[in-house]
């Protein structure tokens, strides 16, 4: 049962002298000869932070935990965030000690068992995309994305080519348009087919020696898989251009198909999607990426190599890297989550994953359509897009609307108004970690909720703690901390 | 200011002009697009703009769009009360939510603006 | 054992609803040719416990079993029990992404205190809600910077700013035709005068850090002064535990202040995932990049949070987003919430205060060692850099064969913080190193220089 009292600002609960944290007296004694901190550089008053009771720290953020949905509380069908179980051993084993308290600069001496962890992460992730080089560096799948793009672009200068254009879909999520903007690049949209699926014609037209890379989500985020991948991955590369793989999806195609085997050269992961990483409430995630080859030079440093003659892994740069994209190796952290699920189901278990995700997706598929128009057909891979553009004509009810009152019924709401290119779109993707019960359960809340009066559904969440913030205030006049100022 | 009158720019910007001035705003239209605006930032007093380059800023909590310059000209006026009073855009965005005037640099740039009948079909198209 | 659910006559219940016969069918969307046909080549699933056998055994001992000297940029700071405890509640760490409000008031809520908890700590306006790390929020400042003054053809850079965190900028910028010119440190920080004569009218921002890599104190006043003289921006890097002992940024009038986060909170994980904080001048916060949380009111009038500013970030803006960023660092700011709850200003500054302490008195016993000296006579803040006899990779290797890790050794940079230092290496102190180890340090590096 949830405590009001309790979640009031911590602001409010300060009062001077309270304080919890104390250290052990100082027994060093005064020194001579060592400079001292001048008077211009010393604070001049105690911090204006709060002063709290311990009790009443952990008492504030427990009831605020209460005020959360979450993967370990509640079903999260969000399209394209693979919203999947997260493993408690995944938790202690990544809080090892040994692991936990590396600190990046000890020597190589001490961390070969850490390093060669990271390096067989780096074979699991090579033969998963069929892509043999990875860089773990990116700390999440934009920067991942962002790496890719300044990889191809140094090799692209290495080949003495000027290319300055990459072309995306219109569905695509907007961190690779962000991303290839950061790179320095034009970026170009292709609207695609009616269909869904990336138009041939439209992206022949759009071929010239000024493309440098073709973005993609495959399956795409309409949750279909782009079955003309391969001729699309042909004409790129005889362009002289390359594939970029947005691997949010990869959770469809796990040891099904590998993005290096259907025309890609270049892929990221979202460990904190496909591979169990909590999600945190918006991140840490990691994002390592996948190239071919003849771009392994290109790679960010550093990398992790093994020298089989000294048995002896080390820290190296590729010859030509573009350098260092954030400081230290990595996010270590999530990237040994995502190795030990990978180690703890296997490859075998991967694609035991990929095909409950796929067959959770068609069955939800399956019981709403009837109700909710699925524009682009029966089937889906991992993930499906539903319209309520049909509803909002005849009753006025929006994506929007079903969303909210869906919390209503204890689910999290699917993702909304993503992609772009389907009106009053819903993006459901139930995952594998989730019951037929469960799925059945959402099922019937949907039809309900189609159904119900619209002033109903409008008016929702009724049950929860708060209903429609208003954000066009808060966008005017920004209020961003406690005390007003911002 | 009788809409029949302006110029009306792919982009949604209207001008009107008198004498060697280009009065500009965004049109009805675009501020219904937007719905709730929350931000505008207004051109650069005294900068010389080409047409079709960004000269502000209009935000809403949907979208952040440019607004761009439909003819070059350099910056006579900006309507420094318009970003406290953004209602003005949906209750007046052709008279009292004017965003810029421009010294009108080159008369026969408007020929490649639309008259209201074009623009109002584009906005259908 | 993928955390799958399913009887198999479920399983035939479903794909009777859907309308097929197998779940291979349903791939029949992949082309036959695309389609792998094997096993993937990796090792079958182990158990939970071989799993962990299999890596207490590998990993070895923690920090190879030696007491942490190690500095530059990240620490081995005390971490109070409540931070993990609070912070593994499953219902913060596997929540998702604050995009609707409704359901994520706890975490909204916590992010509100955190940009509070950090405007207070850094004396700055306005904080977000946290980016990847210290070295991406300098480039992100950068990028801000241009977005404020238009001018993006050049940037000035102190010598004296961590070496990897100058490597991003230039990994960052180099596509973009800005010109990266950096100021050398001398005597262990940069000089206004030097920094005055490469501050151009075309120039961006002057980019420094307090404490700097050395761990020195540098004239930021001056060097903000010398910034805001030539139109610039004064661009900060600032350590989040100084703010105990030390004038903060918002102190300086610094325009965007940011800052590698671990020490307050977080755990070493080989160096990651860190928080990046990032701080600016309010009147700049519609050009800041990352998420933003607002406070605001419901529709029946409660005070509620929501994401503020969307409109600026990638999802909607796309490629004139203010970066590409999306999932941020989100389960660290709220370990740094609590810690900073629970430490308060009175502990944050006794960490300020013994770091600084036992910075003092290793340095003291360590330059008694014949050879030995600081390498820089100036005020530092908990690490600093010592020149031996010896060159450095000798000398810390050594040392970590006696169970103490010291360094880095600025030699590991190559030539970006001068030359001539291949003697060099920092030394880091926080309130965890006791006097008893601090002492045996000494001796440990007596016996490495004498033998």
């Amino acid at each position: 049962m949830r405590n009001p009292t309790a979640t009031r600002m911590l602001f409010e609960m300060s009062e001077p002298g309270r304080g919890t944290v104390v250290f052990p007296e100082s027994d060093i004694p005064r020194v001579t000869g060592i400079p001292e901190l001048g008077a211009e550089h010393l604070a001049t008053g105690l911090l204006p932070l709060p002063e709290l009771a311990e009790p009443d720290v952990v008492r504030h953020f427990v009831n605020l935990s209460t005020l959360n949905m979450s993967v370990d509380t509640h079903f999260y069908p969000l399209g394209s965030c693979t919203m999947k179980y997260n493993p408690k051993r995944h938790e202690r084993l990544a809080r090892l000690p040994q692991a936990a308290a590396s600190h990046p600069y000890q020597q190589e001496s001490q961390i070969q068992g850490l390093l060669s962890v990271l390096y067989e992460l780096q074979g699991m992730l090579a033969e998963i995309s069929g892509l043999p080089a990875v860089s773990l560096h990116p700390a999440a799948g934009a920067q991942g994305e962002l790496t890719a793009l300044l990889t191809a672009a140094a090799w692209f200068r290495h080949r003495g080519e000027q290319r300055t254009r990459v072309l995306f879909p219109a569905s695509a999520h907007g961190t690779n348009p962000a991303s290839a903007a950061l790179a320095g690049f034009e970026c170009v949209q292709l609207s695609g087919g009616r269909d869904g699926f990336v138009d041939l014609s439209e992206l022949r037209s759009q071929l010239d020696d000024r493309v440098a890379v073709f973005m993609v989500t495959n399956p795409n985020t309409l949750g279909l898989f782009e079955k003309d991948i391969a001729t699309i991955a042909g004409m790129l590369h005889e362009a002289g251009g390359l594939v970029y793989i947005d691997g949010a999806n990869m959770n469809a195609i796990l040891g099904r198909t590998r993005p290096g085997d259907f025309g890609g050269d270049m892929m990221h992961y979202n460990v904190h999607k496909t591979f169990t990483g909590p999600h945190g409430a918006g991140g840490p995630g990691a994002g390592p990426i996948a190239v071919r080859d003849f771009l392994a030079p290109f790679l960010p440093a550093p990398v992790v190599t093994f020298d089989v003659a000294r048995n002896w892994y080390s820290l190296t740069s590729p010859e030509y890297s573009i350098g260092r994209m954030r400081s230290f190796f990595g996010n270590v952290g999530i990237l040994l989550r995502g190795y030990c699920y990978i180690r703890t189901v296997g490859g075998r278990g991967l694609r035991e994953a990929a095909d409950c995700a796929v067959l959770n997706a068609n069955y939800l598929l399956s019981q709403v359509r009837d109700f909710l128009e699925v524009p682009h057909g029966n089937r889906c891979m991992h993930e499906f897009v539903a319209s309520a553009k049909r509803l909002k004509e005849q009753t006025g009810v929006t994506a929007m609307d079903i969303a909210k009152r869906l919390l209503d019924y204890g689910f999290h709401a699917p993702t909304v108004y993503f992609p772009l290119v389907v009106e009053e779109a819903l993006m459901m993707e139930p995952t594998e970690t989730e019951s037929l019960a469960t799925l059945d359960a959402f099922a019937a809340a949907l039809r309900e909720i189609c159904s119900e009066p619209a002033e109903l559904v409008k008016g929702a969440p009724h049950t929860t703690a708060v209903c429609r913030p208003d954000d066009v205030t808060a966008a005017r006049k920004p209020i961003l901390c406690w005390s007003g100022q911002c | 200011m009788d809409p029949e009158t302006l110029y009306f720019a792919k982009t949604h910007e209207w001008v009107s002009v008198t004498g060697n001035v280009a009065t500009v705003g965004i049109t009805d239209f675009a501020v219904r697009l937007l719905t709730d605006i929350v931000y505008l930032s207004l051109p650069v007093a005294g900068k010389v703009y080409r047409p079709g380059q960004a000269m502000g800023e209009v935000e809403s909590v949907k979208a952040v769009s440019d607004i761009y310059a439909p003819v070059s000209g350099e910056v006579l006026e900006v309507n420094l009360g318009l970003p406290e009073q953004l209602q003005l855009l949906s209750e007046s965005p052709f008279e009292r939510a004017w965003i810029v005037k421009l010294k009108l640099s080159d008369a026969s740039e408007l020929e490649k603006l639309m008259n209201r009948a074009q623009y109002l079909g584009h906005c259908d198209g | 054992m993928a955390y799958l659910f399913d009887t198999p006559e479920q399983r035939q219940r479903m794909l009777k609803a859907i309308g097929a016969g197998s779940v291979d069918e349903l791939f029949e969307q992949i082309p036959r040719e695309l389609q792998l046909g094997r096993e993937l080549s990796l090792e079958g699933g182990v158990s939970e416990l071989e799993l962990e056998q299999d890596l207490q055994r590998r990993l070895g001992q923690a920090g190879g079993g030696g007491v942490c000297f190690l500095g530059g940029g990240v620490y081995d700071h005390f971490i109070p029990a409540v931070v993990d405890e609070l912070t593994s509640r499953g219902e913060f760490y596997t929540a998702y992404t604050p995009y609707q409000a409704e359901a994520s008031q706890g975490t909204l809520q916590a992010f509100y205190e955190y940009q509070t908890l950090i405007s207070q700590l850094s004396g700055m306006d306005v904080s977000n809600a946290s980016l990847y790390e210290g070295g991406t929020a300098v480039s992100e400042a950068v990028f801000m910077a241009m977005r404020i003054n238009g001018r993006d053809g050049r940037v000035v850079v102190a010598g004296s700013l961590h070496p990897e965190y100058r490597q991003v900028l230039r990994t960052y910028f180099s596509r973009l035709g800005t010109e990266i010119v950096e100021v050398p440190a001398s005597g262990g920080v940069v000089s206004v005068e030097l920094c005055r004569a490469a501050l151009t009218t075309d120039t961006t921002a002057l980019v420094l850090q307090q404490p700097n890599f050395f761990g020195c104190l540098e004239d930021i006043a001056g060097l903000t002064a010398a910034a805001h003289a030539a139109g610039a921006l004064a661009i900060l890097a600032f350590d989040p535990l100084s703010p105990g002992l030390l004038k903060r940024p918002g102190d300086y009038g610094v325009d965007i202040a940011v800052a590698e986060g671990q020490p307050l909170g977080t755990p070493l994980q080989f160096g990651g995932p860190l928080l990046g904080i990032f701080t600016c001048r309010s009147e700049y916060v519609r050009k800041m990049p990352g998420r933003l949380v607002g406070r605001t009111v419901d529709r029946r009038g409660r005070e509620c949070f929501v994401l503020n500013l969307q409109a600026r970030e990638q999802h909607i803006r796309r490629d004139k987003a203010t970066s590409n960023i999306c999932t941020n660092q989100g389960l660290l700011a709220l370990r740094t919430t609590v810690f900073l709850s629970v430490v308060g200003p009175r502990g944050l500054c006794q960490m300020a205060k013994l770091s600084h302490e036992k910075a003092q008195y290793a340095a003291a016993c360590l330059t008694r060692l014949p050879g030995v000296v600081l390498k820089y006579d100036r005020s530092f803040f908990r690490e600093f850099v010592l020149e031996t006899p010896l060159p450095a990779t000798e000398v810390l290797t050594a040392l970590a064969a006696r169970g103490f890790n010291v360094g880095p050794e600025l030699s590991r940079f190559g030539d970006s913080l001068g030359e001539g230092l291949g003697r060099c290496f920092l030394v880091a102190l926080t309130e965890k190193r006791t006097r008893a180890e601090i002492d045996a340090l000494a001796a440990a590096l007596g016996e490495v220089l004498s033998g």
